[in-house]
């Protein structure tokens, strides 16, 4: 039950897992990169007034969605938050619904009701946060509660930020999953800092050490590093398939940006963000990719076009008609299931059927 | 048909759900080998076992934000708060993750929400609250409070069996105090109201444990025919029975068992001076526990919450006007 720090990666060829083909190294690449390159244009549409209310990213957290996501299979249930893009683009969404999202266009998967990251795509088996944190954690509770009730091989994966363990709900929901040993992963986004609030100001112990003490494994890893992300993910799905329960993987990482498109970031020392811009996620995926001869100049250039195209498309999409702005408030039919996302990670490609594992 | 004392309906209707439906558990906290605080699911775990009739740690949010979770993942979750006045533990999780799911992302989280509530027993600030109004106000949460074992069970089936969170306010004075014929086997009660006397000299509006209060005031007032409508469901509410009973009836009082400010009842008074009007021949009278938290001694108790004689007492004014 001790706490176990994974160690660091170096920016060589070398796989933080030997789980993952060239294919998959980079198609990880390849979600940050669209992650990145969509928050960038949300961000310039935003500037342009084109984006209403707020504007929040995930620059230089990456790695921290993109790695879990991949992970986590088609069948398992995940509570995606406001700086995990990536993890959207894994289970299934297409750049176009995002960009019509933060555009507050009818075809974004709130179709205009909520803004931002503040989504989930029911058909792909994610459900969306609110921005009460960490409340998503008991919601992804509740589901590997059900799974376990019914004896399916199904894990449950929500991420939550190093804020959100100030507040009761984190407690409540690691408690639970610990007496139940539910088959749920808590990946804590541990990005320095809660809006401006830093960490020595918000806990007086590493939260990873408290895993402990709710009765599972927490553990420490590079959220720089998408790769070893994935593979700390897929030892805790593992884990918890077979039975042990949950476990909480904190993701160290920082917050690039401000809070939200309006903060200056002046309680961030320069040096500290200089620190980690030289550990950038995508530069280092780029790297190893490099290394291995993969065409990361092409990569780009493709997913340019795609949001250039997604672009497009989205600000020539209908705004929501005002005349539904009160539909749907209470559901009037028969409730909906929850679908699967669309398999990435090679081992669920090559499922035959598509079977659960 | 059975006679069946409201608790009995309540635990019949669980007891059925859980036949009938896998996808059906309880979850509260001392619900299991405990049998529950009131003994409502009393012998449950023993029929069907500790993980459809679950122990939960003491912890509201948890029990509401898991319940939240199972039901996305296709169980119909039935929480029991042990007491009403705990939801305000668990508020966040019902109002902004349950209430506003569907809406935003087409998602439908059928769960129950059971809120012993009310007070009349010594209860004290904590465990006698009518906290029915707070979930009024949230979207996308119906809100449903029976009088009767009937109405109980009925209710409590068209909850479990509804897609949307419900708040189902069982009121804990009624338990044992109340018993009435209640069908064999599952039926449903729709969320509307019920005319608990004609009449059409006045109506008193009421719901839960003061359509008891009401009926007993007005039985034998002077003559007069009072009407009674149980409201039964609080959201959605019964504008249509409302207003037809304001039209038959002229005089209005409203009867609250809850704190006066922003209650059921002022959302009564606030539909009926939008759409009846013309219809009024008196001022809409209200009648409700004062803004303050509900006294423990029974004498302090007493003079807060409406009493027969208090209702009495408006009624009579009313009816001279």
């Amino acid at each position: 039950m001790a706490t176990e720090v994974a160690k660091p990666v170096g920016a060589t060829g070398e796989a933080a897992s030997e789980h993952l083909t060239l294919g998959d190294r980079t198609w990880l690449l390849r979600a940050m990169v669209m992650m990145r390159g969509l928050e960038e244009r949300a961000m310039s549409l935003y500037r342009q007034g084109k984006v209403p209310g707020s504007f929040y990213d995930g620059h230089g957290q990456e790695a921290v969605s993109a790695g879990p996501a991949f992970a986590m299979a088609p069948e398992d249930r995940l509570c995606i938050l406001h700086r995990d893009l990536a993890a959207h683009l894994i289970r299934g969404v297409a750049p176009v619904r995002i960009l019509s999202q933060y555009l507050g266009r009818a075809a974004g998967p709130t179709a205009g009701r909520d803004g931002n990251v503040h989504f989930g795509d029911r058909r792909l088996g994610c459900v969306g946060m609110v921005s009460m944190l960490p409340d998503m954690m008991l919601v992804a509770t509740g589901m590997a509660m059900a799974f376990k009730l019914r004896g399916e091989r199904r894990c449950a994966l929500t991420w939550f930020g190093d804020g959100s363990t100030s507040r009761g709900d984190f407690h409540e929901a690691m408690n639970w999953a610990g007496v139940q040993r539910l088959p749920v992963v808590f990946v804590l986004e541990n990005n320095q800092y809660a809006y401006s609030t830093p960490l020595d100001k918000q806990f007086a112990v590493d939260p990873v050490r408290r895993a402990d003490s709710y009765g599972f494994v927490g553990v420490t890893v590079d959220g720089n590093d998408v790769e070893a992300m994935f593979e700390a993910t897929r030892v805790a799905r593992e884990r918890a398939l077979a039975g042990a329960g949950p476990m909480l993987i904190e993701a160290l990482t920082m917050r690039m940006h401000g809070h939200a498109a309006h903060d200056d970031m002046k309680y961030v020392p320069k040096t500290k963000l200089e620190e980690w811009r030289a550990r950038d996620p995508i530069d280092r995926q780029e790297g190893r990719l490099r290394e291995l001869g993969v065409d990361v100049d092409a990569l780009r250039a493709e997913i340019a076009a795609e949001i250039d195209a997604a672009t497009g498309e989205a600000l020539a999409a209908p705004m929501p008609d005002p005349a539904g702005a009160a539909d749907g408030v209470f559901c009037e039919g028969e409730a909906e299931p929850l679908g699967d996302g669309v398999p990435r990670w090679s081992a669920y490609l090559d499922r035959v059927g598509g079977g659960r594992a | 048909m059975a006679t069946l004392t409201y608790l009995q309906a309540i635990s019949s209707a669980l007891r059925d759900e859980l036949r009938a439906d896998e996808r059906v558990l309880l979850m509260g906290e001392d619900i299991g080998v405990f049998g529950g605080a009131f003994k409502v699911t009393d012998g449950f775990i023993d029929e069907f076992g500790a993980d459809r009739v679950m122990d939960t740690p003491l912890a509201e949010s948890a029990i509401i934000g898991c319940a939240i979770g199972a039901a996305v993942a296709g169980m119909r979750p039935v929480c029991e708060m042990q007491f009403s006045d705990f939801v305000s533990c668990g508020f966040d999780q019902l109002v902004n993750v349950a209430g506003k799911m569907h809406y935003r992302q087409g998602l439908a989280v059928p769960i129950t929400v059971r809120l012993p509530s009310g007070g009349g027993f010594s209860g004290g600030p904590f465990h006698s609250q009518n906290p029915e109004a707070w979930f009024m106000h949230a979207p996308g949460i119906k809100v449903v409070a029976p009088s009767t074992a009937h109405d109980a069970k009925g209710l409590l089936h068209a909850a479990i069996r509804d897609p949307n969170p419900v708040c189902f306010m069982e009121h804990k004075h009624l338990y044992r105090r109340v018993r009435d014929e209640v069908p064999d086997g599952v039926y449903e009660t729709p969320m509307k109201a019920r005319l608990a006397r004609e009449g059409s000299d006045l109506v008193v509006i009421a719901y839960g444990a003061m359509v008891h209060v009401a009926l007993e005031a007005t039985d034998d007032l002077d003559g007069a025919g009072v009407e009674v409508l149980d409201l039964r469901s609080l959201v959605p509410l019964d504008t249509e029975a409302i207003l037809g009973s304001v039209r038959r009836c002229s005089k209005v009082v409203i009867l609250d068992e809850a704190n006066a400010t922003c209650a059921a009842g002022a959302q009564v008074a606030a539909v009926i001076a939008e759409h009846a009007f013309e219809d009024l021949d008196g001022p809409v009278v209200r009648v409700a526990t004062p803004d303050l938290p509900i006294p423990y001694s029974p004498p302090l108790e007493q003079a807060v919450l409406p009493s027969v004689e208090r209702v009495r007492e408006a009624c009579r004014e009313l009816l001279a006007y």
